[in-house]
């Protein structure tokens, strides 16, 4: 039993220096990933659906809903993915606000409050995490969109650098999810109540119909609101036409995102 | 000598209006055990969750091998162990890597991680399961795995909020044998208990809390002989001498006393006088006990005494006072 006390190392643990302290910080925020990509693979019957859903919203759209829907100059079909791919990587960070009420209700956040660990590698850990499976997610949508007709009007290069916008776009929502998570009692409710924020945004935008053919009340809101300006910048990118304002503005609104609820989920984690 | 842990004058009230903790003061010696005892909802966990930097208290100071918990918590958290009341292990990962996971986040190096996790694993009889999901765990399994968790550091201070809750008589004395190795090698432990025994067993200095205040505090020994009584202990065969005996018994010994199933407790502080008194009102009564004994003080006892209820009381039908009985 003498072995149990092991070598006493607790002092000598402290971060000294701020060159130390980012170090542990990038150290802390892995080990988080590494945990929630691991729990990720731990429960394959969840990942497995979580990548069903996106694709009968393609399904869905290309056959049932698409022949109902023209939009002019451009094949419903291409029309429609960079769409599927904004709203499936938009739904993707919601896992963030169930993680994070999980990991709170199970006394996981409780314990890592008492760890010398960075305070911000929680929640770094968790975003980081759901941006590599939102990932995958990606590659599964562009080889399920080449299956039903896809095809980049543009070049590679454009289309990954419309993949890599909505990606960051995904990544700044999750700390807007991140602050839903914190704020629920639990991952169900946390589930629930992201909701109400994630469908006006997804559906009333120019992710699946023309916002021309809304009426006029809901186009302001479905023109200028965040989705569709991300859908119109990964579409430009992948189908051609102009692109530079789109893509600012998206990276703006991305930018934004985090500026203003990075701090409130931080806050929120603090007093959760 | 500056105490390894200090609390001094902790005030927490929670939105709602509960006052967790009314002005708790304590000190823990280097090297010792020190436990916190007290029933359900007298501030236990909320002075621990202070200590360990998860919590703000309204008021009062709190400190960790000298540091003060709210100017310096980074420093303080690499300075214990935490075990909370309930296990917060991560139900996805194996055993292995929750302590690889707990290891990483103290900064140590990926040997003494490796070294420490295959000596913690076989200390908390968890080898064999060590590289199977938690979802496969039982309870107990659980607990013994936070508690290694908890250990990954070698932290030399160690809290511990009601650690033997939920494990089995083996399990549970394999822990106090743990409990006692690290403190022989000079951790400090400060370990929150509804069960006296093991305060009894473990802790060289007690404080008792009830509604968030100190209410009895000092050495196991000092609180029996302060606090307790000498109690006579009549165990009958059955139900049916039961009534008798309390209207036999009711008046003497100064306090009346308590009848448990089968078993009469009777304060008797007033010395023999009140085991031959009550040896004869039995008599009297046609009352031959299976037993009789004459028991001394036990930090049960002086429960009772200090907060007017027994130490587990939690609505148990099968412990009520005498005058609770109807014949
Ligand atoms: N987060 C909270 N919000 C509101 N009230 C709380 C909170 N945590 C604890 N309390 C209240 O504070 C009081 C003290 O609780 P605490 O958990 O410290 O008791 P305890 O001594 O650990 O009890 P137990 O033996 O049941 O674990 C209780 O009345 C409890 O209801
Ligand atoms: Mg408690």
């Amino acid at each position: 039993m003498t072995t149990i006390a092991g070598e006493r190392v607790g002092a000598a643990r402290v971060a000294r220096g701020p060159l130390r302290r980012f170090r542990w910080g990038v150290s802390d925020t892995l080990t988080v990933v590494q945990r929630n990509l691991l729990a990720y693979l731990r429960i394959p019957e969840a990942l497995f659906f979580s990548s069903v859903q996106p694709i009968m919203f393609v399904l869905l759209f290309r056959y049932v809903f698409g022949g109902a829907i023209h939009v002019p100059g451009v094949s419903y079909v291409n029309y429609l993915i960079p769409g599927i791919f904004v709203q499936t990587v938009a739904f993707g960070a919601v896992s963030t606000s169930i993680g994070l009420a999980e990991d709170l209700q199970k006394g996981l956040i409780e314990r890592f409050r008492a760890l010398p660990m960075a305070r911000s590698a929680v929640l770094t850990g968790r975003t980081v995490a759901d941006l590599a499976r939102n990932v995958v997610v990606v590659l599964i949508i562009t080889a399920v969109g080449y299956a039903v007709g896809f095809r980049i009007q543009t070049n590679v290069a454009a289309f990954v650098a419309g993949l890599l916008l909505l990606l960051l776009f995904a990544y700044a929502l999750s700390w807007g999810f991140a602050v839903i998570g914190l704020s629920a009692p639990n991952s169900e409710t946390a589930q629930v109540m992201s909701f109400p924020v994630l469908f006006p945004l997804t559906f009333a935008s120019s992710a699946f119909v023309p916002v021309a053919s809304m009426p006029s009340w809901l186009r302001g809101f479905a023109e200028h609101q965040p989705v569709s300006v991300v859908v119109d910048a990964a579409r430009a990118l992948m189908l051609g036409g102009p692109t530079a304002s789109y893509v600012w503005q998206s990276v703006a609104w991305s930018v934004g995102i985090v500026v203003v609820l990075a701090p409130l989920a931080v806050r929120r984690y603090r007093r959760a | 000598m500056t105490a390894a842990i200090e609390a001094d004058g902790l005030v927490k009230t929670f939105k709602g209006g509960v006052r967790a903790l009314d002005g708790v003061s304590f000190a823990v010696e280097p090297g010792t055990v020190f436990g916190l005892l007290g029933p359900n909802g007298a501030g236990k966990t909320t002075a621990v969750r202070i200590l360990t930097t998860v919590l703000r208290p309204d008021d009062g100071r709190a400190a960790v091998l000298g540091h003060d918990v709210s100017a310096e918590p980074g420093l303080v958290r690499g300075l214990f162990g935490l075990a909370g009341q309930y296990a917060a292990v991560d139900e996805n990962l194996t055993a292995r890597e929750n302590l690889r996971m707990v290891g990483r986040l103290n900064h140590l190096p990926r040997g003494v991680i490796a070294e420490r996790s295959h000596t913690l694993l076989a200390d908390f009889a968890l080898e064999d399961a060590a590289d199977r999901p938690l979802k496969t765990y039982s309870g107990g399994m659980r607990r013994r795995l936070d508690l290694a968790a908890a250990l990954v550091a070698s932290p030399p201070v160690l809290f511990l909020d009601e650690p033997t809750t939920g494990l089995d008589p083996q399990s549970r004395l394999d822990l106090w044998r743990v409990i006692e190795g690290l403190v022989a090698d000079g951790t400090t432990v400060l370990l929150t208990t509804q069960y006296l025994e093991e305060a009894d067993r473990l802790a060289s200095e007690l404080a008792v809390v009830d509604h968030g205040r100190v209410i009895a505090a000092g050495t196991p020994a000092a609180l029996k002989t302060d606090l307790g009584t000498t109690v006579v202990e009549i165990v009958l065969a059955d139900d049916r001498g039961v009534a008798a005996s309390m209207e036999a018994l009711t008046g003497i010994g100064g306090q009346p006393p308590r009848v448990s199933g089968t078993t009469i407790e009777l304060p008797a502080n007033a010395g023999p006088g009140v085991a031959m008194e009550a040896l004869r009102l039995l008599d009297q009564a046609g009352v031959v006990p299976v037993s009789f004994t004459l028991r001394e003080p036990s930090l049960d006892d002086v429960f009772l005494t200090l907060t007017g209820r027994p130490a587990d009381d939690r609505g148990d039908p099968a412990s009520v006072p005498a005058s609770a009985v109807r014949p």
